[in-house]
């Protein structure tokens, strides 16, 4: 996305001090400048901004709601969103390239379908699991084949296969559902592996840490930056960046599929329209996170914060009864606050100064 | 001789329409007729008023990801009143839906144009907000047909111009009506050029002393206001309206824009272009469902290769590489 007015969250400057105009503008402007001053202080970083916000939710649910902090209910909260986060920490990486990726949520839907089609026609798990995870790695190296070597824009690329992957999905179940598994695979779905983790849980926090590792201390994630952030620099240097491109693309398929498996063994069963708008939900995470947009910029560190933020959210809210539609809004304003948030120091200097609309 | 550059995109596309009708003519029987064309042409309306209203904020490299939300919210909103008050006047109807659809494109106008918030993330967010407010707002009632009055039932249905079997429907003369009206805006306006400007070169359009932030907002609200009357047109063709209403067009409607060839990056496309794109992908919809061969679930699988065929095609043709 290549879209103006960047959100720059860690680099917020501080212009030198207006010189004092007429008095009585001058009040006006002093005290939006103060308040604005106090808030850009302890908002410099984008990160203390989220462990602030992320300490007041807790706070908050742990209030309203006594069994907020307990163990099961801890597990429980991350285990219901688990194919979300697992996908959020691959789409990091993409945002930070300054590509997209839209067709996660399909090829979720698509790697649970193929699986459930595949049991049914009497593929032994083993072999059913690995087809899929392979089929999540042709198409997004398909994904990676039209934005690398034909070079076309990733947002158009996986929108159109945003269409396709759902379309494959909805062949391979039609309108039914598929209730095939054995028994042991929705058990690992379920229930409860190492101590009280499920597997899937247990699998997030593996590719967390490796996320952190190859993104802060790797080659490889220092490459994914320059590439965001200056293409032609990165050329330049000797980065091939196809390559990358191309790596992050296909792991996005690859742990998306993966994600879809995982969603099938904690539902125990298939149907077309399996994580159908997930791409929204993940990418706002990811967003939240104070990955811009334009690439480049951000860290998994603010990814971590934000996963839990909303993930918190929606569990304070479902604890006190609020319904799912009425938490996406919730979400949907957070994630248009939390972008105004660096420009709201500008945007009051702006109305505090006369002629806003010249 | 040499074309413009969005002349022969706009041949390539129609090239394609062309060779698609062609396709599937030689695959199903009685393809080709006044049935065809009655249906596309009215299903195409519906998406390629929203895709014109796409095309002006895409033009100006901003994306507005809400529209599905607000024909929802708009389809929702109109039919409900209609249902309690049968005796709105037809032209009030209509400017309550434009109304409601410009005010809420002017709420991410605001956002992205003052706010300074990028706008795939204004548009992400009120995607969701626009949603939430109309379940919220409805209270999980649906709007049935049979409340509504009997001209808006009738309106799929009113013909402009009929010749022989061929009818221009009073839904497709509204489009074109749109289209032709926004064609030229674009082409020979001043405000329609400074679009394009913007979108080409944002700094540079605000040096050369544009309003840019008032154009942008401008381009939000007309899209805004388009799709509320993609809503009121959506409310006439199906009816029934539940919470879900326009669910996903705000995808179907970049599609189109980008099938169209307008740039996603802002600063060069068409509205014929969009328009175009539209009827591609409502035709190859369209012509997928009837043709036996194919079944209803593969046309989704289809439909996506296809446009990304289309995006190819035309990226080939115009040599319009982007940068690895």
């Amino acid at each position: 996305m290549n879209l103006p007015a960047g959100r720059e969250p860690e680099s917020e400057s501080r212009p030198a001090p207006a010189p004092e105009p007429a008095p009585m503008q001058a009040s006006r402007t002093s005290a939006a400048a103060r308040l604005t001053s106090a808030l850009g202080a302890r908002l410099r970083s984008w990160e203390g901004f989220l462990a602030a916000l992320l300490l007041c939710i807790i706070v908050m649910n742990a209030l309203t709601s006594p069994s907020f902090l307990s163990v099961e209910n801890q597990i429980n909260l991350f285990a219901l969103s688990i194919e979300k986060v697992i996908v959020v920490l691959i789409m990091t990486f993409v945002i930070l390239n300054a590509e997209i990726d839209l067709s996660v949520a399909s090829m979720m839907g698509l790697s649970a379908c193929a699986l459930g089609w595949l049991v049914q026609h009497g593929v032994p798990m083993p072999a059913a699991l690995v087809a899929c995870l392979l089929i999540g790695m042709l198409g997004g190296a398909f994904n990676g084949f039209w934005i690398t070597v034909v070079r076309l824009p990733s947002l158009v690329v996986t929108l159109a296969m945003l269409i396709g992957f759902r379309g494959l999905a909805r062949v391979l179940v039609e309108d039914r559902s598929i209730k095939a598994f054995p028994e042991w695979f929705e058990a690992l779905g379920q229930q409860p592996l190492v101590g009280p983790f499920p597997l899937s849980l247990i699998l997030f926090f593996a590719l967390l840490v490796l996320a952190v590792i190859v993104l802060r201390y790797s080659g490889f994630g220092r490459q994914v930056y320059v590439i965001g952030i200056n293409l032609e620099v990165a050329r330049y240097s000797g980065i091939d960046v196809a390559r990358v491109k191309m790596l992050l693309f296909t792991t996005s398929g690859f742990l998306s599929a993966l994600a879809g498996v995982l969603f099938a063994a904690r539902l125990g069963t298939v149907r077309g329209d399996m994580g159908l708008g997930f791409e929204l939900d993940i990418i706002t995470i990811v967003l939240l996170g104070g990955v811009s947009i334009f690439g480049g910029a951000g860290s998994v560190y603010g990814v971590i914060l934000s996963i839990l933020i909303v993930l918190y959210l929606r569990n304070g809210m479902s604890l006190s009864n609020i319904t799912g539609h009425l938490q996406t809004g919730v979400i949907g304003i957070i994630l248009i606050l939390s972008a105004m948030i660096p420009n709201v120091r500008g945007f009051l200097a702006r109305v505090a100064r006369p002629g806003l609309f010249r | 001789m040499r074309l413009r550059a969005e002349t022969r995109r706009e041949g390539v596309l129609l090239l394609l329409i062309v060779l698609v009708l062609f396709g599937f003519s030689l695959v199903i029987e009685n393809y080709l007729g006044a049935r065809l064309f009655n249906r596309v042409s009215a299903s195409v309306a519906i998406l390629a008023i929203l895709a014109i209203g796409q095309t002006l904020v895409v033009l100006t490299r901003n994306i507005d990801l809400s529209v599905g939300s607000i024909v929802g919210f708009t389809a929702y909103f109109v039919g409900q009143q209609l249902s309690l008050d049968n005796d709105i006047h037809p032209l009030v109807a209509v400017l309550m839906a434009v109304g409601l659809g410009a005010a809420l494109g002017a709420c991410n106008g605001v956002l992205v144009a003052w706010c300074r918030v990028p706008a795939i993330i204004v548009t992400l967010g009120t995607l969701a907000l626009y949603r939430t407010i109309l379940v919220e707002y409805s209270d999980a009632q649906t709007i049935l047909t049979v409340n509504l009055p009997q001209w808006l039932i009738d309106l799929p249905r009113l013909n402009v111009v009929s010749y022989e079997r061929l009818h221009l429907r009073a839904v497709v003369a509204v489009m074109l009506a749109v289209a032709v009206l926004f064609q030229l805006l674009l082409r020979y306006s001043s405000f329609g050029r400074r679009l394009y400007a913007i979108g080409s070169s944002p700094e540079a359009a605000h040096s050369a002393g544009f309003p840019t932030r008032r154009l942008v907002f401008a381009a939000f609200v007309l899209c805004g206001a388009l799709a509320g009357l993609t809503g009121f047109l959506f409310l006439a063709r199906f009816g029934n309206i539940t919470v879900v209403a326009g669910l996903g067009l705000e995808l179907k409607s970049v599609a189109a824009v980008v099938v169209g060839g307008i740039n996603i990056f802002g600063g060069s496309g068409s509205v014929l272009g969009a328009v175009l794109g539209a009827s591609l992908i409502d035709l190859l919809e369209n012509s997928l469902i009837r043709s036996l061969q194919v079944s209803e679930f593969l046309r989704d699988a289809l439909l996506g290769i296809l446009i990304l065929a289309a995006v190819a095609i035309d990226s080939v043709f115009m040599k319009r590489r982007r940068d690895p």
